[in-house]
């Protein structure tokens, strides 16, 4: 079976820093993956590498087993890749209910359309309810985003994610700015994603990872350090190593 | 037993109708919201009322009404697709040329059909410009379309033997409207022509704020990297947009040459760029009738200050742009909205 996404040989610069280096990564389908290490280790770069934002030096990007290193962000999107963002992305000034609208009305090329009104397709709007009520944000349905509290913005965009129907899911710390009475609400949510779904997880909270991940990726300074299942990566020297602050740097190269 | 289970199932039928009255009042929200309301009515009253009301000032209401519809072009693109412009002159320049240089060259003379060709120039140098130009945003593109207003005017100026220069084309005739209603000394039917245009092409852009492909503008004015992370072909859609404000801007040029027979480069200028700018932030962005509203006002405004002193009259619409942008925000359909607001809480 091919694996939901893959990623071979990743490479990418910014000048002279090298801030993802020789990133190979397997996403089965329905895996739990979550991507740990310290700040600055390349975490959201490779994500962005991964959805397109950015263009990689060298290496390649497969998605369901086709090629997609050189196709477009929204492209990638169409394909099934979704994510979220480290820092909200929303349609800040339009309602909840019109953020999932467009979500789906993309998603099925409605918004090809030049004629139809918005409002004459109930099954866009029923849809949209209907993910806005499996994450408990119904009530919200007609508030502008700008108005929620930063947790419940954080549910929307995860929302818009699970309304593109991703076949892989990348969360850049979904939980990150939420004050912690609120954090189990997301967490919850993510428990709770369709099983079909291949989620690759960026947090930083080990509680959090240890609950969620099947597998674990240390990713530090750009390059892979090491991975595999929760227990092996937890009693593992190197990784003690970086997340205890004794000199992480020679861990890396080690490995590399 | 039997009692508690039927007032669990009574329960869960209750939530589920709690659930269903829920989804009915969000869905109503979107359903309802292209809907007509009367308050949207007023611009086209007042605009006939205008017509017996200064029936010699007929002329100076098509020129208000051409900059109406200027004005609702740039909204498309500025108000909805957030696409900031200082060269929207280009295509009015351009729609005003195709009617002037085909009834001059070629003795096309019919305006209707050449409204059509108007429409159809514009919206095409609208789309090959687009295609280059809307991949840069903010401050670059604000230059990009500022340059490519003024090489359209140079190009005219290079040919002057052809397009007539700074001196223009003067003296066009266009044959009756319809082959029925000539052309009259006070504009009246000139006015009516305009006002039946405005009103077509006001249903066209309505339609196509309140579509998919509108929110989608919305959406890409809100936060773009949320629509490529989505899916949206977001240059597409901005290209689409462009060519359609392009047409709609053309039409309005169009406009301007038959009412006024005669056309002169000075259509293509910076100041007609930055002006139908001013007029919409004046009346409102994003709003479809803060065109309206702006354009009257300023057009209005400017005709009385220039007559009260014809040098200093500018002094008075910079005053007036300084207070809505300091006040009125929104401009002034937002005091009006919000004096709606305002009046409702009141009242409750």
């Amino acid at each position: 079976m091919t694996a939901a996404l893959e990623v071979q040989g990743l490479n990418r610069s910014f000048g002279a820093l090298l801030v993802t280096y020789n990133v190979n990564l397997t996403l089965e389908r329905g895996a739990r993956r979550a991507l740990i290490g310290p700040n600055g280790a390349g975490k959201t770069t490779l994500i962005n590498l991964i959805t397109g934002v950015l263009k990689p030096s060298a290496g390649r990007v497969l998605l369901n087993g086709e090629d997609i290193t050189a196709s477009s962000q929204a492209d990638r999107a169409r394909r099934g890749l979704a994510r979220t963002f480290q820092i909200n992305q929303l349609f800040r000034g339009l309602t909840v209910l019109e953020n999932l609208c467009m979500t789906i009305g993309e998603r099925d090329g409605h918004c090809n359309n030049l004629w139809r009104s918005a409002g004459a397709n109930p099954a866009v709007i029923d849809e949209a309810i209907d993910h806005l009520e499996s994450l408990q944000l119904a009530d919200d349905a007609l508030k502008l985003v700008r108005e929620l509290p930063y947790g419940r913005q954080r549910l929307v965009e995860i929302a818009i994610a699970l309304a593109q129907k991703p076949r892989v899911l990348l969360l850049d710390e979904p939980a990150a700015g939420v004050p912690s009475s609120e954090s189990h609400l997301i967490l919850d949510v993510v428990d709770r994603l369709d099983p079909d779904i291949a989620v690759l997880i960026i947090e930083h909270d080990m509680d959090v990872v240890y609950r969620f991940a099947k597998e674990i990726t240390v990713l530090v300074q750009g390059a892979v350090l090491v991975e595999g299942a929760p227990d092996a990566i937890m009693s593992d020297e190197r990784v003690r190593a970086v997340y205890l602050g004794q000199d992480g740097h020679r861990g890396a190269a080690q490995n590399g | 037993m039997a009692v508690s289970d039927s007032k669990a199932a009574e329960r869960v039928l209750d939530v589920s109708a709690d659930r269903r009255q829920a989804r009915d009042r969000a869905a109503g929200y979107l359903l309802r919201r292209h809907h007509f309301q009367w308050p949207e009515a007023l611009p086209w009253i007042v605009a006939i009322a205008a017509f017996f009301l200064f029936p010699d000032r007929m002329t100076f209401g098509s020129q208000v009404l051409v900059m109406i519809m200027f004005a609702l072009s740039l909204d498309l693109i500025l108000g909805y697709a957030g696409i900031v412009t200082l060269g929207h002159a280009a295509f009015f320049g351009i729609g005003a040329y195709t009617v002037g240089l085909g009834a001059a060259r070629l003795g096309w003379t019919e305006p209707v059909s050449g409204l059509f060709a108007a429409a159809i120039v514009s919206a095409f140098v609208g789309f090959i410009t687009g295609w280059f130009l809307l991949r840069y945003r903010g401050l670059t593109l604000l230059m990009l379309t500022l340059a490519t207003a003024i090489m359209l005017q140079e190009t005219g100026n290079l040919r002057s033997d052809f397009s007539g220069g700074y001196d223009g084309l003067p003296g066009l005739e266009f044959k009756p409207l319809l082959g029925l209603f000539d052309y009259d000394l006070y504009g009246h039917t000139y006015y009516l022509y305009a006002l039946a245009v405005l009103a077509v092409v006001f249903f066209f852009v309505r339609r196509i704020v309140y579509s998919p492909f509108g929110q989608a503008l919305t959406g890409i004015r809100e936060n773009v990297k949320r629509m490529h992370a989505i899916g949206s072909p977001v240059h597409r859609r901005l290209v689409t947009v462009y060519s359609i404000a392009a047409g709609i801007a053309g039409i309005a040029g169009a406009l301007f040459t038959q009412t006024n027979a005669y056309v002169t480069l000075t259509v293509f200028d910076f100041d007609n760029s930055a002006k139908v700018m001013v007029m919409l932030i004046l009346g409102g962005t994003g709003r479809l009738y803060g065109a309206f509203l702006g354009a009257a006002v300023y057009m209005v405004l400017e005709d009385h200050l220039s007559k009260l002193s014809p040098t200093f009259w500018q002094f008075g619409i910079g005053l007036l742009l300084v207070l809505a942008v300091l006040f009125a925000r929104r401009g002034v359909l937002g005091l009006f909205e919000d004096a709606g607001q305002y009046l409702k809480r009141f009242r409750s």
